[in-house]
C-alpha cells in the first residue's frame, strides 16, 4: 500500500523546505527534498564594489553569516593579492568571531531547533520545585495557550518526567547561552547577526586587554554550559532514543574543506587548520585528500535554464519556475560524480582519519559509553554527538587562540582595489563546507558565486537520478505512524539545514575562473 | 489525527492552582484567581518570506526582557503575547503548522502579523512557497495578501520588509516589494509599523511590541517612514563617538585608523537610529566603534546604489560650525571672586 507524506513547511530549520516522502508499506520508498525560496544575490553582486560582498553574503543567512563573511574575505584576500599578509590578530580574531558563533549556531540546533522533536514540554505542568524558568513554563502551561509548543506530532516522547523537566530548564537556558556567544562574539565583531568587522586584510576592530577579559570569561562561563550541560543532555536523550543510532544513515560520503586557519599561507589549499579537510567514505573510514576540480554541479530537477554538469567556476544560469520535472531551487552538487555529506559529522570523520588526537579521543568515548561500533556514527544521533563534540573542541581552541593576541598590534592589512583579479575561499561553516569565488574588472565584481554546506546536503537528484544526502538519509526509513511522522523531521534536523544558504546562489556569466589542486 | 495528549485547559488551571498554593506569597485569597483572570491572550503570526532569518535572530538576542520571558511570560503584566506561527521556532511542521496559522488568523482583525523578509512577486511570486492547499503551494505573496487583510496590524520587521532591502536590490531579480508597496499594490488598509534595519535590534521590536500592548496602535508614533520615532528618530551622525573628529576635520584614510569613518563611506549623516546609544548585543559594541562605516542599513536607500562604501552628502543644516569654542556665559572661577 503507498501513502504519500509532504511536509510543507519544515519548521525548525533555517528558511523554506518542502518534503515529500512516498512509503510503500510504511517505508519511504522515495523522498524528495525542495528548496522552496530564491533571491538570487549573485545578480545583485554583479557590478558593485568589490568590498560590497562581505556585507552582502551575510546576509544569505542570519543564522550563519559569519560563515559567508569568512569565506567572502578569504576571497577578497585573494583577488586582492593580500591573502599572505593578513596580520596574526587579523587571523585569530577572524578565527574568534566565526567561533563565537559555531558555539551559539551548535546550542541553538540541539535545544531550539531539535529539541522539541523528542522533548515533552507539557510534563513541567506538575512541577512544585523553585526554578524559576520551570515555574515561568509552569504558569505559561496553566494558562491553557501552549503556541509554539503545540500542536505537535504526538505519540513518541519518551523521556521520564524528570528528565523532560530538566530539558526544559535547559532549553530556557540554552536561550541565554546562544544570546551570550552573539555578545562575545560582539567584542571584536561589533554587530551580530551581520558582523562589521571582518573585512580585506583583517578586522577592523582592535585588540585590547579589556576586551580579551571580556571575551574570556564569556567563553569560559560557555565553555562550562557546553561541558556540563550541552554535551550530557545530548548523551541522555540518545541513551533513551538509542534506535536513532540505526537511522537515516545517509549517503555515506563526507566531505570538509576545512576552517578555522592556524596560519597565513596565501595557498589557501595548504594552509594549516584547525578544522580538516579532506574526504571520506563510511566503507572503508580512509581519509582521501580533497580536489576540487572534482566539484560538478547538476540542474535537471532544479528551477534553472542551465548546462548541467559544470564546475562552480564556469557556466550561465536563469531562473525557470515552471521548468518541467524540476522540484527544487537548490542544485545538485557532486563531488567525483556521487552526492556527498558536509557538516560536524563529515568533519569529525575526516580529522578522525587524519588522527587529530582531540577528535578520535572524544569520539572513542562516546562510542565506548553506548558500546557502539563505528557505524553508530553514520545516524541521526552521530550527527548530534560530532556537533556537540565539535562546539566543545572549538570553545576550547578559542581560548588558547585569545591569548595569541597581542594589543596594540595590527589587525588589518592595507589594500587597494586591483582593476582586475580572482579570489576563491574555501571554509567550514556550523552547516560544512562553503566556497565562495569571486572575478572583479574594472574595479567592480563581474562574477560572484558560492556554494554553500546545505547545497550539497539538501540536494536533490542529480541528472543520473541519484538523490541527495538527506533524501538518501530518508529512504528506507520505517515510518511508524504517518500521521505522526517523528523518523522524517528527526532526520532531516539532524543535518541542521539552512535552506536561505542553499538557494541564494546561481551560477554567473563567465568565464572559467581558475582551478587549484587540494593537497 | 490523533487526539492531543496535554490537559484541557480546566484540568491546567486546576492543576496549577493546586501547586500554586504551595507557595505562600500566593495564598493571598483571590490573588490567584484575580492574576490568572487578568491574562489577555495577544496572538501573533509570524512569516518569513524573502529573508534571512536574522531579525529572528536578532529578536531572540533581547536582553530585558529576555525571549522566555517575551513569549512565555506577561510581557506586560496582565497580557501575553501567544505565538501562533513562526517557521524558526514552532514544534509544528507541515500541516499541522498550517492549521495553526489558520486558525489565529479566523477572526478578522483578532491577531498580529509580522512580517520579515521582502515579497517576491515576479512570476506570480513563485520564488517563494510556504505550505500547500491542495497540492499546490501557497507563495509568500499570497499569504502577506491573505493574513495583511485580516490581520488588527503589521509589524514590518527588518528593512526588507520595511523597504526591500537587499533581495529587491537592482535588479531585483524576483520583483520583491515591501509591505507596503503590497498593500498600496492591493488596496489593503490595514495599518503598518516599520521596524528597519539589517537586521533591526532586538529593542527596536520589543520597545514598540510593548508601547502597543500599553497604549495601543496610536501610541506608536512614526517618521515619514512609518518608523517609531522613539528609535529612529535620531541621526546617527549627531551622537556617534567620533564625532569630534569630525568636527576637528581628522578622517580616516583606511580601516584601523581611530578617526571619522565618513571619507571611508560612513552613512551616519544620513542615518536615523540610535545605535550610538543603545549600541549592539547587550551594549557591548557597534559599527563604529568596532571601526566599521555605518552603511545606513535602517534608510530606505539601503543597500545604495553600486557600493555601500560611498560617500554621502551632508545638508546644510547638519553643517558644523568652525572649530571654535562657542560664546559661553558662565565665568571662569578665580581666587577674586567672592562666594
Amino acid at each position: 500500500m503507498s501513502t504519500k507524506i509532504v511536509i510543507d513547511p519544515v519548521s525548525r530549520i533555517e528558511g523554506h523546505l518542502k518534503i515529500e516522502a512516498v512509503l510503500e508499506n510504511g517505508t519511504v520508498k522515495e523522498a524528495r527534498s525542495s528548496g522552496m525560496l530564491f533571491r538570487g544575490l549573485e545578480i545583485i553582486l554583479r557590478g558593485r564594489d568589490p568590498r560590497d560582498a562581505q556585507r552582502f553574503v551575510q546576509r544569505i543567512c542570519g543564522v550563519c553569516p559569519t560563515a559567508h563573511a569568512s569565506a567572502s574575505s578569504l576571497a577578497l584576500d585573494a583577488a586582492f593579492g593580500i591573502a599572505g599578509n593578513i596580520p596574526p590578530n587579523g587571523r585569530i580574531i577572524r578565527n574568534l568571531i566565526q567561533g563565537s558563533n559555531y558555539i551559539q549556531s551548535h546550542i541553538l540546533h540541539f535545544y531550539h531547533l531539535t529539541a522539541l522533536d523528542y522533548v515533552d514540554v507539557t510534563a513541567v505542568a506538575g512541577y512544585k520545585g523553585t526554578d524559576q524558568s520551570l515555574n515561568m513554563v509552569k504558569s505559561f502551561i496553566s494558562r491553557g495557550e501552549l503556541a509554539p509548543f503545540v500542536p505537535r506530532y504526538e505519540g513518541d516522547y519518551r523521556l521520564s518526567t524528570e528528565l523532560n523537566r530538566a530539558a526544559v530548564a535547559h532549553y530556557v537556558e540554552a536561550l541565554n547561552k546562544r544570546r551570550q556567544a552573539h555578545e562575545m562574539l560582539c567584542i571584536f565583531g561589533g554587530h551580530m547577526p551581520h558582523n562589521m568587522a571582518m573585512v580585506p586584510g583583517g578586522v577592523t576592530e582592535q585588540v585590547s586587554v579589556d576586551k580579551i577579559a571580556n571575551f574570556y570569561w564569556k567563553l569560559q562561563d560557555l565553555r562550562y554550559f557546553i561541558d556540563n550541560v550541552y554535551i550530557p543532555d545530548v548523551l541522555a536523550v540518545a541513551e533513551v532514543y538509542s534506535d536513532y543510532f540505526g537511522i537515516g544513515a545517509g549517503c555515506g560520503e563526507y566531505l570538509s574543506y576545512g576552517g578555522l586557519d592556524l596560519d597565513s599561507n596565501p595557498d589557501l589549499t595548504k594552509r594549516n587548520r584547525f578544522l580538516m579537510q579532506g574526504t571520506i567514505s563510511a566503507s572503508d573510514l580512509t581519509y582521501q585528500p580533497l580536489d576540487p576540480t572534482k566539484i560538478r554541479e547538476d540542474v535537471k530537477y532544479s528551477w534553472f535554464e542551465s548546462p548541467s554538469g559544470l564546475h562552480p567556476s564556469k557556466g550561465q544560469t536563469e531562473a525557470n519556475p515552471k521548468k518541467a520535472e524540476a522540484y527544487s531551487w537548490v542544485k545538485a552538487p557532486r563531488y567525483n560524480g556521487k552526492p556527498y555529506e558536509v557538516g560536524p559529522l563529515a568533519r569529525t570523520l575526516v580529522a578522525y582519519a587524519r588522527q587529530e588526537p582531540s577528535v578520535r579521543e572524544s569520539v572513542n568515548t562516546v562510542l565506548s559509553h553506548f558500546k557502539a561500533p563505528p557505524k553508530a556514527l553514520f545516524s541521526v544521533l552521530g550527527r548530534h554527538a560530532a556537533r556537540a563534540i565539535e562546539c566543545k573542541l572549538v570553545a576550547d581552541a578559542m581560548a588558547g587562540w585569545l591569548l595569541e593576541l597581542k594589543p596594540g598590534e595590527p589587525t588589518c592589512a592595507e589594500f587597494t582595489i586591483p582593476e582586475k583579479g580572482e579570489g576563491m575561499g574555501l571554509w567550514e561553516g556550523p552547516r560544512g563546507a562553503l566556497g565562495h569565488w569571486i572575478e572583479i574588472k574594472d574595479h567592480v565584481i563581474a562574477n560572484y558565486q558560492a556554494v554553500v554546506p546545505t547545497t550539497w546536503n539538501c540536494s536533490p537528484r542529480d541528472d543520473q537520478g541519484q538523490p541527495g544526502p538527506v533524501e538518501q538519509a530518508l529512504e528506507g526509513t520505517k515510518v511508524k505512524d504517518k500521521d505522526n511522522p517523528f523518523e522524517l523531521v528527526r532526520i532531516v534536523r539532524s543535518f541542521d539545514p539552512c535552506l536561505a544558504c542553499a538557494i541564494h546562489l546561481i551560477t554567473p556569466h563567465g568565464t572559467e575562473m581558475g582551478r587549484f589542486i587540494v593537497e | 489525527m490523533p487526539k492531543q495528549s496535554f490537559l484541557s485547559r480546566r484540568d491546567f488551571l486546576k492543576l496549577s492552582a493546586t501547586s500554586m498554593t504551595a507557595v505562600s506569597l500566593l495564598q493571598i485569597p483571590g490573588f490567584v484567581k484575580q492574576l490568572q483572570a487578568a491574562v489577555a491572550e495577544v496572538p501573533v503570526i509570524w512569516i518569513q518570506t524573502g529573508s534571512c532569518t536574522g531579525c529572528v535572530v536578532s529578536v531572540i538576542n533581547t536582553v530585558s526582557p529576555t525571549i522566555q520571558e517575551v513569549l512565555l511570560a506577561q510581557v506586560i503584566p496582565g497580557k501575553h503575547i501567544s505565538l501562533k506561527y513562526n517557521q524558526t521556532v514552532m514544534a509544528a511542521s507541515g500541516d499541522l503548522a498550517m492549521q495553526a496559522m489558520e486558525k489565529a488568523a479566523e477572526k478578522k482583525g483578532g491577531f498580529v502579523l509580522i512580517a520579515e523578509g521582502a515579497f517576491s512577486t515576479k512570476d506570480d511570486g513563485l520564488y517563494c512557497q510556504i505550505g500547500e492547499k491542495d497540492g499546490k503551494g501557497i507563495t509568500g505573496l499570497e499569504h502577506l495578501i491573505h493574513l495583511g487583510s485580516n490581520a488588527m496590524a503589521v509589524i514590518a520587521l527588518g528593512t526588507c520588509a520595511c523597504f526591500g532591502g537587499i533581495p529587491a536590490a537592482s535588479p531585483n531579480p524576483t520583483g520583491c516589494k515591501s509591505v507596503n508597496q503590497v498593500f498600496a499594490d492591493k488596496g489593503i488598509k490595514t495599518p503598518v509599523i516599520n521596524i528597519a534595519g539589517c537586521p533591526p535590534h532586538p529593542d527596536w521590536f520589543v520597545g514598540t511590541v510593548a508601547t502597543i500592548l500599553i497604549g495601543g496602535l496610536s501610541a506608536v508614533k512614526v517618521d515619514a517612514h512609518g518608523r517609531p520615532l522613539a528609535f529612529f528618530g535620531s541621526l546617527m551622525h549627531d551622537n556617534c563617538e567620533r564625532r569630534g573628529h569630525f568636527d576637528a576635520g581628522r578622517f580616516a584614510k583606511k580601516f584601523s585608523e581611530p578617526y571619522c569613518l565618513y571619507e571611508l563611506g560612513c552613512k551616519g549623516p544620513v542615518t536615523h537610529a540610535d545605535c550610538p546609544a543603545r549600541r549592539w548585543n547587550n551594549h557591548t559594541n557597534w559599527c563604529i566603534g568596532c571601526g566599521h562605516p555605518c552603511i545606513g542599513c535602517v534608510e530606505p536607500e539601503f543597500p545604495y546604489d553600486k557600493t555601500l562604501y560611498g560617500v554621502v552628502p551632508i545638508e546644510d543644516k547638519d553643517k558644523t560650525p568652525p572649530a571654535t569654542y562657542p560664546a559661553v556665559e558662565a565665568k571662569l572661577a578665580s581666587p577674586s571672586v567672592k562666594g
